[in-house]
């Protein structure tokens, strides 16, 4: 067996770095990069190379000395994603290389594009170069930091705060809840109750004078079985079930709880279960949900 | 009814989940001025302008009419803004209306919109108020368990609601505007998508989208081109917590539709309608508005949709445009219904016109079912 292999680092770098003659052309387009601005060149068929060459690859014949301000804004032809950016790439988060058609160009360049997700990517974005700053420029393509996605949304932060008072009925309603009632009003013309209390009558308007107390039980009219999950709710699955209490006339919304979603049926028997009165607020809360009591069902 | 109206333009922009490059002002100009090169007219022919959405909160725009006036050339014009829940799109049609029937306006730009994308509408519709126990179960979850009673007391077979979802995104696929495009749509393929709100399938609800509409609205004097005559408009409503409210078949619905074909002169709708376009945002509605609009007998309606007389080839068909089940911009969706029976009498529905259709309903209703809006239009001068 051989020892451990005998490696050793070597860099090979030219101190300073290598001189590059740039030329007309090019010196043009470095020069005004380090402007903030990016121009082509024309060749003598009327096309406007960007970044410029001195020599027309379609002929081989120099190109003009037309000088053709473009973009700055462009539009992503095709791309590619680096997840894990290396040492010497532009960005140090992941970013795309993308081959850009300036605004008034007929070639493409590639450089990097910030897009912040992946998902921002396509071809056909409308992209636009985020410059260093000008004492930072040298007359590099790297003038340009990368280019960044136009903006075509923005968010807006609408919020507004209320302090809500309960009025008169709904605050008669929670303190019979609070004590484990149900309050109701009855409409004396309609002869219909209705809970929540109420102070007047959906119906026909007259006020509501009467008020008395319902049974905390009732049976399912009807109900839904909601998979679809949302912080602000029950865990899925859950049954929200209109329950019509026993002598009213109105059903109210309420969970089912101590039966496994499937069993819920219309017309079954249900009563409310309660917190225990020391947890209770004057709130809806205080109805943890409607469990079956066992009765046979209802006819509806 | 009042002075003649007739439709003499229809603009709809192609509805889709997200209209990333425009505004909402740009979203509802583009409708406009498809409404308006329709009828030949710029916005300078324009007396007046109605526009509808449904609640602010589902872009965060505070009263948009404000803000959407000028990209509806409505400066120095009355501007007047409609809101009744999802059915404010057939609303907005019949406030423009009545301004023409009134002799207010001889002609009138009505304009309905939603931009979805820019938020939730589940989570507008869901706000969790103070004192009251939170179930978020959004329109979906409000609608599913009347749905379930509706299967309860007709008897309907399970496979209706299926039905209804097929049909109606096979129509859609002959609808340029359409949003759900599904080629090969299927039972099998309907009935393989989840409960999301049993016994609503995420396949038989509609979808969410951005997207306009725009109808120009004129007196008899200022009709151009091919008109769609005004027969008759109704608007119901009716509180949700009345007690012993039928929320299987509103009276709301059975009193507007009865108030619509009384004045369009309609005593057996199955057989003198030839198109209808009915707000279905859950595919069960079909049979249950069948029934609500006296299509079919109480208990009958599933038996209608069953035997394939909504289909587009059915002798009445009902959203061949592929209806709310394929594009709901909320707010335009009543519009969208007003505007495809339109288009229906005006002969110009393009792949999914209704061969020969005379005399169209447009339906819409909107809140916990409670409140409606509906038009009978013809191609005839009533």
């Amino acid at each position: 067996m051989p020892s451990d292999p005998l490696v050793a680092e070597h860099v090979l770098e030219f101190p300073g770095g290598y001189t590059r003659t740039t030329g007309p052309v090019i010196g043009r387009f470095l020069t005004e990069l380090r402007d903030g601005r990016i121009v082509g060149v024309r060749t003598a068929d009327d096309r406007v190379l960007v970044p410029p060459l001195e020599y027309d690859p379609a002929t081989g014949e120099p190109v003009t000395d037309t000088y053709v301000q473009v973009g700055p804004a462009g539009t992503v032809l095709s791309w590619a994603w680096v997840e894990t950016p290396r040492k010497g790439h532009p960005l140090d988060h992941p970013f795309a290389w993308g081959l850009i058609r300036l605004d008034g160009a007929d070639t493409s360049l590639v450089h990097a594009v910030d897009a912040g997700d992946v998902k921002v990517m396509r071809a056909g974005l409308r992209v636009r170069p985020r410059w260093k700053p000008e004492s930072e420029r040298a007359g590099h393509i790297t003038d340009i930091s990368c280019f960044v996605p136009e903006v075509t949304t923005m968010v807006a932060h609408v919020r507004t705060e209320y302090r809500i008072q309960p009025g008169r009925s709904l605050a008669r309603f929670l303190e019979g809840v609070r004590d484990g009632v149900f309050l109701a009003g009855r409409c004396t013309s309609c002869d219909k109750v209705y809970v929540p209390y109420r102070t007047t009558c959906p119906q026909c308007g007259s006020s509501i004078g009467e008020e008395l107390e319902l049974p905390d039980t009732g049976t399912v009219t009807t109900f839904a079985i909601n998979n679809l999950p949302d912080p602000r709710a029950p865990e899925v699955p859950f049954v929200s079930a209109y329950i019509l209490l026993d002598g009213a006339d109105v059903p109210m919304i309420a969970l089912m709880g101590d039966v496994p979603v499937r069993d819920v049926r219309q017309g079954m028997r249900v009563r409310a279960v309660w917190l225990p009165p020391e947890e209770r607020t004057l709130s809806m809360g205080n109805i943890k949900w409607f469990a079956p009591t066992g009765e046979p069902d209802a006819e509806l | 009814m009042g002075n003649r109206c007739a439709v003499i333009g229809v603009g709809q922009t192609k509805y889709q989940t997200r209209r990333r490059d425009v505004s909402i002002a740009g979203l509802v100009r583009e409708a406009a001025l498809r409404a308006l090169e329709d009828a030949g007219l710029t916005f300078k022919d324009i007396d007046a302008v109605v526009i509808g959405k449904a609640p602010d909160l589902f872009e965060g725009v505070m009263m948009p009419e404000a803000y959407l006036a000028d990209a509806l050339g409505g400066a120095g014009k009355p501007v007047t803004r409609v809101h009744t829940a999802g059915s404010v799109g057939g609303s907005t049609a019949l406030v423009g209306a009545s301004l023409i029937q009134g002799g207010v306006h001889e002609r009138v730009l009505v304009v309905a919109f939603e931009k979805q994308s820019e938020s939730n509408a589940t989570w507008a519709l869901s706000t969790h108020l103070p004192f009251n126990a939170s179930l978020v179960v959004g329109a979906g979850g409000y609608f599913a368990p009347h749905i379930r009673e509706y299967m309860r007391r007709s008897g309907a077979p399970e496979h209706i609601g299926t039905l209804v979802a097929v049909k109606d995104r096979q129509n859609a696929l002959k609808n340029p505007y359409a949003h759900l495009k599904i080629p090969g749509i299927n039972r099998a393929m309907v009935e393989s998508t989840p409960m999301l709100w049993e016994p609503i399938r995420y396949l038989e609800t509609c979808p969410s989208s951005d997207g306009a509409c725009a109808m120009v609205l004129a007196a008899e004097n200022k009709v151009t081109g091919t008109p769609a005559w005004v027969h008759g408009t109704a608007m119901r409503s009716e509180p949700i917590f009345r007690a012993g409210r039928d929320t299987v078949n509103p009276q709301g619905g059975k009193d507007c539709v009865a108030d619509v074909y009384r004045q369009a002169g309609v005593t057996d709708p199955r057989r003198e309608i030839d198109v209808a376009e009915v707000y279905v945002p859950f595919s069960w509605y079909e049979p249950m508005w069948l029934e609500n609009l006296g299509f079919a007998g109480e208990g009958e309606g599933w038996k209608l949709t069953e035997s394939g007389a909504t289909a587009l080839d059915g002798d009445i068909p009902w959203n061949a445009s592929g209806g709310v089940l394929s594009s709901n911009p909320i707010g335009a969706s009543g519009l969208i219904r007003f505007a495809e029976a339109a288009l229906q009498v005006r002969g110009q529905a393009g792949e999914h016109q209704v061969d020969g259709a005379r005399r169209a309903l447009g339906h819409a209703y909107g809140g916990g079912a409670q409140f409606f809006a509906m038009w009978i239009v013809g191609s005839d001068k009533p």
